[in-house]
């Protein structure tokens, strides 16, 4: 079995007397979609900001590629390689869509004191930029401020984004958040074949689409994970069924 | 080239043409207003670097203003007295040498301050590079060696290799020179990789940090080339006056660096540049008429502010465009 | 240097602490309350301390003057509130700074033009003239000690307005939210100008004390609003709290500062030498505790939301 990119083990963070994160093991091989699911409140949020660095877990253990990150900031967890989207959208507004992936191409590239020379006309940056626009289907929209993007085109740029940075493992949370049937459909096929390039965490609520793609699925309720497993394990798991799908068992 | 491109050009060479009309009819007093016009507007577009393009609201760059400004004043003292310097080292009545050498001490200081400063933003931010230059401020003023509260005089003005420093018109091309050599730094650090690092962590710092590129870095090194291109400002501002003191660390001097950036159009090429020369033409014509114009002053920059944001920059070249 | 000598430094730089604490409550109840940084505080001091020496120059009465400074100031805060400072509230700190730096313009020529560039006098109260014997025979004026005897109890009010009342519940609640506080059915607009001239009036109280242990002229409360922002800056903006320990530990800093640093340094200089020394040290010194809190405590002592 192939060694997991990310490796999260006994995770704990509380406030107050709110355990947020209460003791959760999780891992992310390569080649998979490792679906994470749970209801509004179950502290989805407060694990991605962990794995991301944007909060510090009070203890256990976050291993990507085999290192441990804890010590590492946000930023110096991207330049490894996790490859981050927001819930809400996070863009630079003024920018145009193309100068927002070009920023990720540029911190790829580790060159953000040159001072000088022009980013337009820096074809290094403006050629892959370019071709990670194309592969979300923004082409057309390359020269729109991000701020005068629409939603659901707001998250294919955030998309765009995470693949110009050549990430090794993508957190998605909650990609499909207000998008049409449509883009949802679109943006599945898209997740589908990226799986291939890098392994996706993948925190939605469109159970559609989790279903469609995920190879395992993890189910976190008040900050546990009470079950992880393949779909149909998922679908047909009892506990499961009463936390989260509501029903009786 | 875009509309703001040439507007831009258009001012600064409007000074240029002012400057030599004022010295075809023969009047020193206007070339004079022309060379604080490109002064001022050399020290607010060292501050645009890091408050235009960085969302950086340093309210104290006074402080680099006034350490080029003494770095004139002392060198030249001592210069002028034959009296050595530090480590058995002259003074000296070079420009040049004046101009490096306020620079890289103003550059220290940012150093200094950002490191600390830069830990935090927003109003913590505003009030604590407040706090560093007054510390600055009460600095010179207890400290006799170098005037204190009187200040130092210069008493010829310093010297520049092919020029006589002393004739209006000279002493103005060597400032406007500086200006657009000021300018031309903004521009290309604008467009540049650094440039949108730095804009992109004033829009979003999350995002950036998101990218893998560290908001602090890029912050400390705006802060520090922009004070020194206000500390060479400085230098100059000292050379005009022939004469330094306090009150160029005050922090009446750091609000008014913040109202030429926001009269002209914060982050635009050229309005720290067209906040100044329309701040000097209101100090001047509403001096003419009354001593109170401050209070004039006021008021229109309230009217600024709540009435007609953007600026000159935004009233002629319209809203600013990224790429 | 005599320990008398020392009580009595400690004894000033509690009353400068004090007055500070004035300036600072409002300030940071401002900020804390609408997200605003008011530059043009220090002017609401000025004007109350102008008020002050003007009508007690008129009536021959500190008292009334006192009364006339509270009012002044309140009135002009709710003023400029209304005026100017509501709008303000939904911009960005830059447009704040800038607005009420033309304020300060605005009120220091307006008071230069209406009082002329001569400062003005304000006797101590008769009531409260001379002075008392502290322990080891040294003297100290009691207008000095009634100071800080009015900044306990301004703070103590302070605790109990906010922790106690009704208005205080309300500032609470546009601290932590100003969407629920609109919610609650609370008129924010008369909320905030309420606030706004609680806090002006504070200043105008601190600047009429001070008024009649210094010369009022104009541009008095700069200083005093720079020391104010370092005070808050080291508590903590939006504390109360942070603003009174602050204010307590900038004052004791700042007057014995200049008092043993050229002490200190006469140990191994010429008196001279360590005179000039330990006065530039002293100016700078408060400084240098802000930068040290700071390295380890970017949000300051008591910070509202850390």
């Amino acid at each position: 079995m192939a060694e997991p990119i990310l490796d999260i083990r006994d995770l704990r963070k509380s406030f107050g007397a709110l355990k947020a994160t209460d003791g959760v093991s999780l891992d992310l091989k390569p080649g998979e979609i490792h679906a994470l699911i749970g209801p509004n409140g179950a502290g989805k949020s407060t694990l991605i900001h962990q794995i991301a660095g944007s909060l510090q877990p009070d203890s256990g253990e976050i291993r990507f590629e085999g290192r441990d990150v804890k010590p590492l900031d946000v930023a110096a967890r991207a330049r490894l390689g996790m490859g981050r989207t927001f819930q809400v959208s996070s863009l630079a507004p003024e920018f145009s869509a193309l100068r927002n992936v070009m920023l990720a191409v540029q911190a790829r590239q580790g060159s953000s004191f040159r001072f000088f020379r022009p980013v337009m006309h820096d074809r290094r940056l403006t050629e892959p930029a370019k071709e990670a626009l194309a592969r979300v289907g923004l082409s057309d929209r390359a020269d729109v401020p991000a701020a005068e993007l629409s939603h659901g085109e707001r998250r294919q740029l955030e998309i765009a984004i995470a693949l110009a940075l050549g990430a090794k493992a993508f957190l998605l949370d909650e990609p499909m958040a207000g998008m049409g049937p449509e883009g949802s459909q679109a943006l599945t096929t898209f997740l589908d074949g990226l799986r291939a390039e890098a392994p996706i965490l993948l925190i939605e609520h469109d159970m559609d689409a989790v279903f469609a793609l995920a190879d395992r699925i993890s189910v976190l309720v008040y900050g546990r994970i009470i079950a992880t497993g393949t779909v149909d394990e998922i679908r047909n798991h009892p506990a499961v069924r009463e936390a989260y799908l509501g029903e009786g068992a | 080239m875009t509309r703001e491109t040439s507007i831009s050009i258009l001012i600064v060479a409007g000074l240029l043409a002012a400057a030599f009309i004022a010295q075809a009819m023969g009047e020193t007093f206007y070339i004079t207003l022309a060379t604080r016009m490109a002064i001022l507007g050399l020290a607010a577009t060292g501050l645009n670097i890091a408050l235009g393009l960085g969302g950086l609201v340093s309210f104290g760059h006074a402080a680099f203003f006034g350490i080029g400004g003494y770095a004139a004043g002392i060198l030249a003292t001592h210069a002028f007295n034959s009296e050595p310097l530090l480590f058995g080292l002259p003074g000296t009545n070079q420009m040049i040498v004046i101009w490096i050498t306020g620079a890289i001490a103003a550059a220290l200081v940012a150093v200094l301050i950002g490191l600390i400063s830069l830990r935090t933003s927003g109003v913590y931010f505003i009030m604590i590079t407040l706090a560093f230059a007054q510390m600055i401020y009460y600095f010179a003023i207890s400290w006799p060696a170098y005037g204190g509260e009187d200040g130092l005089s210069i008493y010829v003005r310093n010297a520049f290799p092919g020029t006589n420093t002393l004739a209006p018109m000279s002493f103005f091309l060597i400032c406007f020179a500086l200006l657009t050599l000021g300018l031309i730094l903004f521009a290309l650090m604008r467009d540049s990789r650094f440039g949108a690092a730095l804009q992109a962590g004033r829009q979003n710092e999350t995002r950036l940090a998101a990218v893998g590129i560290g908001p602090f870095r890029v912050r400390l090194a705006a802060f520090v080339i922009s004070a020194m291109m206000t500390a060479l400002a400085g230098a100059l501002f000292a050379d005009l006056n022939r004469f330094v003191s306090p009150s160029m660390f005050s922090w009446h001097m750091s609000g008014e660096l913040i109202v030429l950036i926001i009269l002209g159009g914060v982050g635009r090429l050229a309005g720290p540049l067209a906040g100044a020369i329309v701040y000097v033409l209101f100090e001047f014509a509403l001096g003419g008429i009354t001593e109170h114009w401050q209070f004039f002053l006021g008021l229109i920059l309230l009217a600024v502010v709540l009435f007609a944001r953007g600026g000159v920059m935004g009233l002629l070249a319209g809203r600013a465009r990224h790429g | 240097m005599s320990l008398t000598l020392l009580i009595e430094q400690i004894l000033n730089g509690l009353q400068f602490g004090v007055m500070l604490f004035l300036m600072a409550a409002g300030l940071t109840l401002i900020f804390g309350v609408m997200g605003l940084i008011n530059l043009a505080h220090g002017s609401l001091f000025m004007v109350g301390a102008f008020a002050c020496a003007s009508v007690a120059a008129a009536t021959g009465s500190f008292w009334l003057g006192l009364v006339a400074s509270l009012a002044a100031a309140a009135a002009a805060g709710a003023l400029v509130e209304i005026l100017v400072i509501r709008r303000l509230y939904e911009r960005d700190h830059l447009d704040q700074v800038l607005a009420t730096f033309a304020l300060i313009l605005i009120f220091s020529e307006g008071t230069r033009w209406v009082f002329g560039s001569f400062p003005l006098y304000l006797d101590i109260p008769q009531l409260l003239s001379g002075a008392v014997h502290l322990p080891g025979g040294a003297q100290y004026p009691i207008y000095r000690l009634a100071v800080i005897g009015v900044g306990i109890a301004v703070a103590v009010g302070l605790y109990l307005l906010i922790g106690k009342t009704r208005l205080g519940m309300r500032i609470r609640a546009g601290e932590s939210d100003r969407e629920m506080i609109g919610a609650l059915g609370i008129d924010i607009g008369t909320l905030y100008t309420l606030v706004f001239a609680l806090g002006a009036a504070l200043a105008g109280l601190a600047g009429a004390m001070v008024g009649a242990l210094q010369s009022v002229q104009v541009g008095m409360g700069e200083p005093v609003l720079i020391l104010a922002f370092v005070v808050i800056v080291i508590g903590g903006i939006g504390s109360i709290k942070g603003a009174l320990v602050g204010s307590i530990l900038v004052g004791l800093t700042e007057t014995l500062g200049r008092f043993l640093l050229p002490h200190f340094f006469g140990l191994f200089m010429s008196n001279s030498e360590a005179a000039t020394v330990g006065a530039a040290l002293a100016s700078m010194l408060i400084y240098i505790v802000m930068a040290l809190i700071l390295a380890f405590r970017p949000q300051g002592l008591f910070a509202a939301n850390a």
